[in-house]
């Protein structure tokens, strides 16, 4: 059954000069134990999205549509549910979040605090608890008794995953949770996190601008544009055999080294992301395009199947899953 | 495109007044600081130097305040209200020449400070560190005494011993500025101390000196009123000074309280319309400097 | 040798080095000790070429790119361009400064936000007083994709999108009629999409202007992308250096073997632990032998090297185009 369940989710923030639209109408599901990836650039929601689920969004944000977590809608619960379904069922992994230590307090007690807060362990119990969360994260136990500033920066993202582990949430969103890191250390934050998702079987929604990073470690890929999915499939399909133009130029943005076609030819995409206030008719991506119609001007884009469990919002897919 | 730069800077002051509307007791800070900076300099037209003569008092002696004299006179019936207008003129006048001085040399220490690493840094700290932890009233009441009173000295006095708190905080600031890449690309440039002090660093700084001028001014006034008390006055008739002749003059005793209330409110309105200002103008600007970073 | 081999070598060797740094060595304090951030580099430009150093953070990449534009002083050893050592008189410096220019990673933090546009593309040319300023500025924005460039003059930076800002910033180098650009992660903040743009400029300028360029990165991508030749570098030396389509795709130093294998396309991963890499405390023997996976493998044992690997020094790579790596079970590996 699916854990996550996003119907027309759409966010729109009030600012003093209009609203900007910055979700718009966004339909997902997350299966129990499954990894999606979100890929997107900045501006594109992808953000916004990760912070509707649990309902961290500023005053000036409207939220439409529903969030169904376990059944349950995320956006007319309780104040104090939200709370309990904050620590218990969810948690969140931010970008650059190794500076969300506390400096001056230790390793251990920060992790430990959820637990004594929630009333989940005695003093004994949570200390036990830190250190197994600890070794989960691939940390010696007695890491526990260090300040954050003794630790690098790998380990600082490590501790902030153990955080987010305490209360056995059965989901967990991560947001960029690789960007500030070298590519020796991102390489064992993201086997940690692909371990930790096949084995306790915690369901993860990644957020990232990379595709070949969330296509590593995630099932499924979604791909965002101006606030709305372009493309939602597989991941080695999204990678590999993207269907819509975007889809494509993210991919190839990260070339496969060794590949002689990437070689000495970057590819990039002409154009900037929209204005989120002023959004282009038709298809939003098509004045970006490289392969736009005359119609994708004006005609109103929505996910078209492209293949199994694979839909792209693209005039082409259209076309061709028409014609068949 | 000289048109549309100005239509933009004109555009950003428009914003900047928008801003500061919003803060309504910066809004009427202003006004009443307009307002004495415009009496200051009108008085001229109207009054002269021979209202704050001893020997021309128009009036009765201590006489309280009446319609014909709203505010009363003194020991020589004085007007008071002629007094203070007149008085208005030094104190202000000091208050904004010593702030100013203390900005120079609080600014330009700061930016060097900052700027250059190193012993030429260290040392301009100490000399900070020195200056900031001399009680400056004392220091500046004894360089008023050697110096002889005149209005000069007085600002001197004043701005000498006012400055560290300036210096430290551009200091801070500049250390701020030079850590954003920028800098390093107008090195990368080929960029000499000059340049970056005067086309990254200063423009960078001003939001903050201009808030921090407003609230010296007012300090600046407290100053020279404290130093008139005591005796280090200029020798002309300043709101400090009328305070010390009211007290030299028994006013209390006499029973005449406009004396010591009028010098003493005309202080209190002033500071606190700068003070006013100046706490809007850092609530203005200091976001802006803080969003541009 | 295969023949894109044969003909990456027989391009470098043809040209001449324009930028170079010799036996270079740049010293720090940090925390009361002495961090040797370079510790012994060869490393030559060519004109028209595109270099690559690619290594972690820490590795001392940056500052080595800092030193070469004498924005540090080395600490012995000697940066030279044109076939002279770098003069740090501060005429002399400002003179270089027209030939050598910097892309920083954060063009955001690149741009003061209070210049516009122009400002700050026409800031190098004031500073060496150029005349035809206006001209100058007009060029350097055209050649860096922002056209029409009048349109831009009187924007501000955060007006505009991240790789707009870039381009500025590569602009405002351009306008110094630069030989040598030295980007420093010029892409790493810059959306997907975005990226390959910027480094197709990079590669575009290098035909029109002949520019040649040191990118300092940690991505591999980007050196496959759109560098001649790549340099590892791995605590303060440059490990492996040669031709990219030879050192990134039969890497021969275990620590560029490591790099390669963590890409997401890779089979299979080689997952460095050990201490992270400090530069206060630089191990005897190979540099990298306490976390080397081939010696922890006990290959370099039955290879024989295992002793060489934790007691003997490695020389430093000399500054030549070929495929080189400094590792003493590469040696007898071949």
């Amino acid at each position: 059954m699916s854990l996550l369940e996003l119907d027309d989710l759409s966010v729109t923030y009030r600012i003093a000069s209009g609203e900007v639209p910055a979700v718009r109408g966004v339909s997902l599901t997350l299966d129990s134990g499954a990894a999606l990836g979100v890929a997107g650039e900045s501006g594109s929601g992808k953000s916004t999205l990760a912070m509707a689920l649990l309902r961290l969004l500023p005053r000036d944000a409207r939220v439409g549509g529903r969030i169904l977590l376990d059944g349950e809608d995320v956006i007319t619960m309780k104040w104090g549910r939200m709370r309990a379904v904050r620590w218990a069922e969810a948690s969140i992994v931010f970008q650059g979040a190794q500076h969300g230590l506390n400096p001056v307090r230790r390793i251990g007690d920060q992790i430990a605090e959820p637990l004594l807060v929630h009333g989940l362990a005695k003093p004994d119990a949570a200390r036990r608890r830190v250190a197994e969360l600890l070794d989960q994260v691939g940390l010696p136990a007695w890491r526990a008794r260090s300040y954050p500033h003794e630790l690098s920066g790998g380990q600082r993202q490590r501790v902030m995953i153990a955080m987010a582990l305490g209360c056995k949430p059965r989901l967990i969103i991560a947001d960029e949770p690789t960007t500030a890191l070298d590519v020796m250390v991102q390489a064992q934050v993201l086997t940690l996190i692909k371990e930790l998702v096949a084995e306790q079987g915690i369901s993860l929604i990644m957020i990232s601008h990379d595709l070949s990073v969330l296509s590593d470690v995630c099932d499924r890929l979604a791909v965002m544009y101006a606030g709305r999915l372009v493309e939602h499939g597989p991941s080695a399909e999204v990678f590999h055999d993207a269907r819509h133009p975007y889809s494509r130029a993210l991919a190839a943005a990260f070339p496969t080294v060794g590949d002689p076609v990437s070689r000495l030819a970057p590819k990039g995409l002409g154009g900037d992301p929209p204005d989120p206030m002023r959004l282009p008719g038709g298809c939003s991506f098509h004045p970006r395009c490289p392969v736009a119609l005359d119609e994708c001007a004006t005609l109103d884009v929505e996910l078209w199947p492209a293949g199994e469990h694979h839909s792209a919002a693209c005039v082409h897919v259209k076309e061709r899953e028409g014609a068949q | 495109m000289t048109s549309v730069a100005a239509a933009r800077r004109r555009l950003a002051l428009s914003r900047f007044w928008a801003d500061f509307r919003t803060h309504r007791a910066g809004v009427i800070g202003m006004v009443v600081l307009l307002a004495a900076v415009v009496l200051a300099l009108v008085a001229p037209v109207f009054i002269d130097e021979s209202v704050t003569s001893v020997v021309k008092g128009t009036g009765e002696r201590w006489a309280a305040p009446s319609l014909g004299e709203p505010f009363g006179t003194d020991e020589s019936g004085r007007s008071i209200l002629l007094m203070v207008w007149w008085g208005s003129r030094t104190s202000l006048f000091i208050g904004f020449l010593a702030a100013l001085l203390s900005i120079v040399i609080g600014t330009v220490v700061g930016i060097t400070a900052g700027h250059f690493r190193g012993w030429l840094s260290a040392l301009l700290m100490r000399v900070t560190d020195w200056f900031l932890v001399l009680p400056s009233l004392v220091t500046a009441l004894v360089l008023a005494a050697i110096l002889g009173g005149t209005t000069f000295t007085i600002v001197m006095a004043i701005g000498v011993t006012t400055w560290p708190s300036t210096a430290r905080l551009i200091r801070a600031q500049t250390l701020s500025v030079e850590a954003r890449p920028y800098i390093e690309r107008s090195k990368a440039l080929g960029a000499g101390h000059w340049h970056i002090t005067t086309r990254h660093v200063l423009p960078n700084v001003a939001p903050l000196l201009l808030a921090s001028t407003t609230l010296e001014v007012a300090s600046a006034i407290v100053a020279e009123s404290t130093l008139a008390f005591l005796g280090a006055s200029s020798n002309r008739t300043s709101w400090g000074s009328m305070l010390r002749g009211s007290y030299d003059w028994g006013a209390a005793t006499q029973g005449a309280w406009w004396y010591i209330l009028i010098p003493g409110l005309a202080i209190l309105v002033v500071v606190m319309a700068f003070t006013l200002v100046g706490r809007a103008l850092e609530a203005v600007l200091n976001p802006r400097l803080r969003r541009a970073a | 040798m295969t023949e894109t081999q044969a003909a990456a070598e027989a391009v470098s060797t043809a040209r001449p080095s324009l930028l170079e740094a010799r036996d270079l060595h740049v010293e720090f304090a940090s925390r009361g000790r002495r961090a040797r951030a370079v510790d012994g580099v060869n490393l030559a430009i060519g004109e028209g070429e595109i270099v690559a150093l690619v290594g972690e953070s820490g590795c001392g990449k940056t500052t080595l790119a800092r030193t070469l534009l004498g924005l540090e002083r080395p600490t012995s050893g000697e940066v030279r361009y044109d076939g002279a050592a770098l003069d740090y008189g501060s005429r002399a410096l400002k003179a270089y400064r027209r030939q050598v220019q910097l892309v920083l990673q954060d063009p955001t933090g690149s741009l003061n936000p209070r210049h516009t546009v122009y400002e700050a593309v026409a800031e190098g040319p004031r500073i060496h007083g150029l005349p035809d300023e206006r001209e100058v500025v007009t060029e350097a924005l055209s050649r860096a994709g922002l056209r029409p460039p009048d349109r831009f003059f009187l924007r501000y930076p955060h007006e505009l999108s991240g790789g707009q800002r870039q381009r500025v910033v590569i602009a405002g180098a351009l306008a110094l009629n630069p030989k040598v650009l030295v980007a420093d992660e010029p892409v790493a903040s810059l959306d997907a999409s975005v990226r390959g743009e910027i480094l197709a400029l990079l590669l575009r300028l290098r035909e029109e202007l002949g520019l040649s360029a040191l990118v300092v990165t940690h991505d591999l991508g980007l050196a496959w992308n759109i560098a001649d030749r790549v340099a590892v570098m791995y605590l303060g030396r440059i490990v492996e250096s040669g031709p990219v389509e030879q050192v990134l795709t039969a890497p021969r130093h275990p620590y560029t073997q490591a790099l390669m294998s963590v890409l997401p396309e890779s089979p299979e991963r080689v997952v460095l632990t050990g201490e992270p890499p400090d530069p206060t405390r630089i191990p005897g023997g190979c540099r990298f032998h306490a976390r080397c996976q081939v010696l922890a493998s006990g290959k370099a044992a039955e290879a024989g090297v295992d002793g060489k690997c934790r007691s003997e020094l490695l020389d430093v790579l000399p500054a030549v185009p070929g495929a080189q790596a400094a590792c003493h079970y590469a040696e007898v590996a071949g």
